[in-house]
C-alpha cells in the first residue's frame, strides 16, 4: 500500500470552507507512520549533544550515560509487553526485527526442520523474507485467510508437520487493522514445539500484548509506528520455556548478546523506550478514544452512502483502523478529490506495480473493490472535528466520481457488472 | 505521485461528463477497461452521417486522475474532428498533453482505445443501416 501520499501545497489551502479547529492538511495515515509525541523528542534531545557517548564504553561516564539510557529503554519496552530486559534486543526497526527473527530461527534450528508457516496477508518484511528462504531450499506455507481477515485455526493445525520449526504470523494488520487470533496460534505452537513470531508492528502501544499470556517467542517491534523515532525497532526474543536462539544476520562487535552487531543508536532507542511508557500509560483512555473515532468515521459515511464495504473483521480490529471499499469509484481518483487529507489507497494506480493490494485480494473482496478501498489511520493527533471533516470530503467525493463513473450508471440501470464481458479484461 | 496542472485541471472540471443514448443510430459507443483492472472508460460521439463529423462527445470513467483526464480530454479533441481525423489521435498525443508519467501511459492507451471503440460501433450502425438505405433507392 501506498504511503507517499504527496499534498501539493497550493491544494492543500483547500477551497473548501475549513470547519473551526481542523488545520490543512490532515494527516490520517498512521498505519503507514505516526507523528513523535513531543514528550518523546524531549527525552531524546540530552542524547545527542550532551550524552552522546557510545553505549558500549565502559570506562567513562559518557559510555555509562548513554548505555543508562539504553537500560532505562529497555526496561520500558520489557514492560510494555511483559518481557525481561534480557530479552530486548534492539534494531534498526520492523523490517530488520522480521528478518533476523525468521532467518535466524531457520539457520539455527535447520538441523531440527525447514518447515515455515505464515500467512498471505503479512507484511512484506515477512512474505520476501520466507520467499528468500525458500529459494535456500525451505519449505514455506502460506495460509489464506478467511472472509473477515483472520486464519482459520484449523488451517494451521493441518499445516504444522514434524518438520516445523516456525509460525509467523502478524498481531495485526497493517492495511486492514485486524488481530490474528494470537493467543491461540501460540497455543499451538507451544503444544507442538514450535517457535511462535509474531510481527507486532502494529499492534505495540495500540492494544495490549503480553508475550507470556500469549505464548509468543518472538516479537517485532517498530518505534515510528507508536509516536516514537524512525530507524529504530525491537526484536523480543523469549530467554525461557523455551530459551530461543537465533543466528545473527548482522556480525561485529557482537552487540546485542551476539544478535544484533552495531553500535547501538542510542537516542532512537531512548525514543522508542519511552513512547512504550506513554503508550502504556496512555492506552487504556487512548484506545477508547480512537475506537469511539473511528467508529463516528464509519458510522457517518457508511449513512450517507449505499455500497460501502468494509474490509476486515470489525470485531477483531486495531481502535483507529479502517478500511473502505467505496463501489464504482477509484481509489486514487478518490484521493486525489480528498488532496487536504493523508490517507492511503489499496488501489494497483498508488502501487508502483500497478497490482491492487494483495491483502484485499487475499480477503476474496473482488479486485475491483481492492481498487475501491481507502485505508484510514486515525491516531492520537487527531480530533473529532477533523474526524467528520475527513466524512463530510469523503462523502462529497465519492458522491462526484460516481456520477462520473461508467459503472454506477449501468449498476443504477440494473446491469449486473459480474456480468459484462468486458472489453479490456487482457490488460 | 504527483499531478500536472492539466490533470488536476481535468479532474477538478471534468469536460463533457455525461451519456448519450446508445441506440440511437447515429451514437457510437466505446466502453473499455475492466473494472478489475481500475480503469473502466465509456466514451461516446455523436456523428452527423452527411459530413462524418464528430458534433458532440460525452465520457464517463471509472479510473484514477490520469485516466479521468485522458478521456475528458479524448472528448475535447474529438469533438468537431471528422472520423478519420479522430482515429489519426495517438495515445502518445495525450501524454504528451497531460504530461503523463510512465506509470500512467496506459490510461492514454484506454483513451485512444475508447475512440476507436466509439468509432467502431459508429462505423457498425452504418453499415448495418446501409442495406435499408440501398433497397430505399
Amino acid at each position: 500500500m501506498s504511503t507517499d501520499v504527496k499534498i501539493p501545497q497550493e491544494l492543500s489551502k483547500a477551497q473548501h470552507p475549513t470547519p473551526k479547529g481542523v488545520k490543512l492538511p490532515i494527516y490520517m495515515d498512521n498505519h503507514a507512520t505516526t507523528p513523535m509525541d513531543p514528550r518523546v523528542l524531549e527525552e531524546m534531545l540530552p542524547f545527542f549533544m550532551e550524552k552522546f557517548g557510545n553505549a558500549a564504553s565502559r570506562n567513562h561516564s559518557f559510555g555509562w550515560a548513554a548505555e543508562e539510557g539504553v537500560e532505562t529503554a529497555r526496561e520500558r519496552i520489557a514492560k510494555l509487553v511483559g518481557a525481561t530486559t534480557k530479552e530486548i534486543i534492539f534494531t534498526s526497526g520492523a523490517t530488520e526485527s522480521d528478518n533476523l527473527a525468521i532467518k535466524g530461527v531457520a539457520e539455527m534450528y535447520r538441523e531440527k526442520g525447514n518447515h515455515i508457516i505464515t500467512a498471505v496477508t503479512e507484511h512484506k518484511a515477512v512474505l520476501d523474507t520466507c520467499k528468500r528462504l525458500e529459494k535456500n531450499g525451505y519449505r514455506v506455507t502460506y495460509l489464506p485467510v478467511q472472509k473477515d481477515g483472520l486464519i482459520d485455526l484449523d488451517d494451521l493445525k493441518r499445516a504444522m508437520d514434524d518438520k516445523t520449526i516456525l509460525v509467523t504470523i502478524m498481531f495485526a494488520n497493517n492495511e486492514i487493522g485486524v488481530i490474528q487470533p494470537v493467543t491461540e496460534i501460540g497455543k499451538l505452537c507451544r503444544e507442538r514445539g514450535v517457535i511462535f513470531h509474531t510481527d507486532a508492528t502494529q499492534a505495540v502501544g495500540k492494544v495490549p500484548v503480553d508475550v507470556n499470556k500469549q505464548n509468543i517467542d518472538l516479537a517485532s517491534i517498530s518505534g515510528h509506528k507508536m509516536y516514537g523515532p524512525k530507524g529504530v525497532g525491537a526484536l523480543y526474543v523469549r530467554r525461557k520455556n523455551p530459551r530461543v536462539q537465533l543466528a545473527a544476520i548482522i556480525d561485529g562487535g557482537g552487540h546485542e548478546r551476539g544478535m544484533r552487531s552495531g553500535t547501538l543508536n542510542v537516542p532512537g532507542i531512548v525514543g522508542l523506550g519511552k513512547a512504550c511508557a506513554v503508550a502504556q500509560e496512555d492506552m487504556p483512555q487512548e484506545s477508547c478514544r480512537l475506537a469511539g473515532l473511528r467508529n463516528r468515521l464509519k458510522d457517518r459515511i457508511m449513512n450517507r452512502l449505499d455500497e460501502t464495504y468494509i474490509n476486515g473483521s470489525m470485531e477483531h480490529r486495531l481502535p483507529g483502523s479502517l478500511n473502505i471499499s467505496f463501489a464504482y469509484v477509484e481509489g486514487e481518483s478518490l484521493l486525489m478529490g480528498i488532496n487536504d487529507i493523508a490517507v492511503s489507497s489499496g488501489s494497483a494506480c498508488t502501487s508502483a506495480t500497478l497490482e491492487p493490494s494483495y491483502v484485499l485480494k487475499a480477503l476474496g473482496a473482488g479486485d475491483d473493490l481492492a481498487h475501491s478501498s481507502i485505508r484510514f489511520g486515525i491516531g492520537r493527533f487527531n480530533t473529532e472535528a477533523e474526524v467528520d471533516y475527513v466524512a463530510d470530503r469523503v462523502i462529497e467525493t465519492v458522491e462526484r466520481l460516481r456520477e462520473l463513473s461508467p459503472l454506477y450508471e449501468m449498476a443504477k440501470e440494473g446491469i449486473n457488472l459480474k456480468d459484462v464481458k468486458w472489453a479490456g479484461e487482457a490488460h | 505521485m504527483s499531478y500536472s496542472d492539466k490533470v488536476i485541471d481535468h479532474y477538478n472540471n471534468p469536460r463533457n461528463v455525461g451519456s448519450m443514448d446508445k441506440n440511437s443510430s447515429d451514437v457510437g459507443t466505446g466502453l473499455v477497461g475492466a473494472p478489475e483492472c481500475g480503469d473502466v472508460m465509456k466514451l461516446q460521439i455523436k456523428v452527423n452521417p452527411q459530413t462524418n463529423v464528430i458534433e458532440d462527445a460525452k465520457f464517463k470513467t471509472f479510473g484514477c486522475g490520469s485516466a479521468i483526464a485522458s478521456s475528458s480530454l479524448a472528448t475535447e479533441w474529438v469533438k468537431g474532428k471528422t472520423v478519420d481525423e479522430a482515429l489519426a489521435i495517438k495515445n502518445m498525443d495525450i501524454v504528451k498533453e497531460l504530461s503523463l508519467p510512465p506509470v500512467k501511459i496506459h490510461c492514454s492507451v484506454l483513451a485512444e482505445d475508447a475512440i476507436r471503440a466509439a468509432i467502431g460501433d459508429w462505423k457498425k450502425k452504418q453499415d448495418t443501416a446501409k442495406p435499408v438505405v440501398a433497397e430505399a433507392k
